[in-house]
């Protein structure tokens, strides 16, 4: 009973921040209220036990993308978003669209996943389970994702430093 | 106890809000955080699934897509940071062509 009542309150706190998200026009708003929905998600990975992920979503997630953020929302002094209008073939197919996929997928979540109840914390994921199981199982992705985030530093770092013709003109200027 | 569909549906929410972030919102860095909310819906659900058929490998995954959006959000935030550079605009309606 004290899962569902937990599960519920930081189920709408995270509801309630996703759609704060859509609100708000000024980015940095945006960037906040989705910090909340990372943080109350964190609450759900521990109400289904997942410790290991609870740590990961807070330190990765609300820590360090949310802070690369807000450092780029800041860097480029992002003021409110211009409202543009949306093209008329996105509201001829869009709303309808979104409709039936909507439908289907309450349909599909009503029908067939059935109303067994997760227990609350019967899959303990200490980080020595998952450690052991990303070390043996799992070491061929795990030494690619270390390739990919190499990729990734090197591909940052080449597109956002300026390119040299600019930082030439700037010096002589 | 919280039945599986409770949670299925909270992350089904989350997602449906990221789409819709990402077809109606027109700055750039707003749209890329609704793909990060997308992803978490997902994230969601795999470890729901996780707890439900009492496999870890959930988890791993999970720890895996973190991995991935980390990269993406350094590649693609310094990508806005390029795109601000020419254009000095962040609105995606100003971005429209492929060569200035």
């Amino acid at each position: 009973m004290l899962h569902l009542i937990l599960f519920l309150i930081f189920g709408a706190i995270c509801v309630a921040g996703a759609v704060n998200l859509l609100v708000q026009r000024h980015p940095i708003n945006s960037a906040l209220s989705l910090i909340v929905v990372m943080g109350s998600l964190a609450v759900e990975y521990l109400l289904l036990g997942a410790e290991f992920v609870a740590a990961v979503q807070v330190i990765i997630y609300a820590g360090a993308i949310m802070v690369l953020f807000v450092f780029v929302i800041m860097l480029l002094n992002a003021g409110e978003e211009e409202r543009t209008r949306g093209s008329r073939v996105a509201l001829l197919f869009g709303i309808p669209g979104m409709l039936v996929g909507s439908v289907l997928m309450g349909w599909v979540l009503l029908e067939h996943s059935g109303t067994e109840a997760v227990p609350a914390g019967a899959l303990p994921g200490f980080p020595k389970v998952i450690g052991w199981l990303l070390f043996h199982h799992f070491l061929l992705p795990f030494e690619v994702t270390s390739v990919l985030i190499l990729i990734a530093i090197m591909g940052a770092v080449v597109l956002a430093s300026q390119p040299e013709s600019v930082q030439q003109t700037k010096k002589e200027g | 106890m919280v039945p599986l569909s409770y949670y299925l549906a909270l992350s089904g929410i989350l997602f449906a809000c990221g789409v819709t972030g990402f077809l109606i919102k027109r700055n750039i860095i707003t749209i890329f955080m609704s793909i990060e909310l997308m992803l978490n819906g997902v994230n969601l659900s795999f470890v729901a699934f996780a707890a439900h058929w009492h496999a870890l490998s959930g988890q791993i995954f999970v720890f895996f897509v973190m991995v991935v959006a980390a990269a993406e959000a350094g590649v693609g935030l310094a990508i806005i940071i390029a795109v601000y550079r020419t254009r000095e605009t962040l609105n995606v309606d100003r971005v429209n062509l492929l060569k200035l």
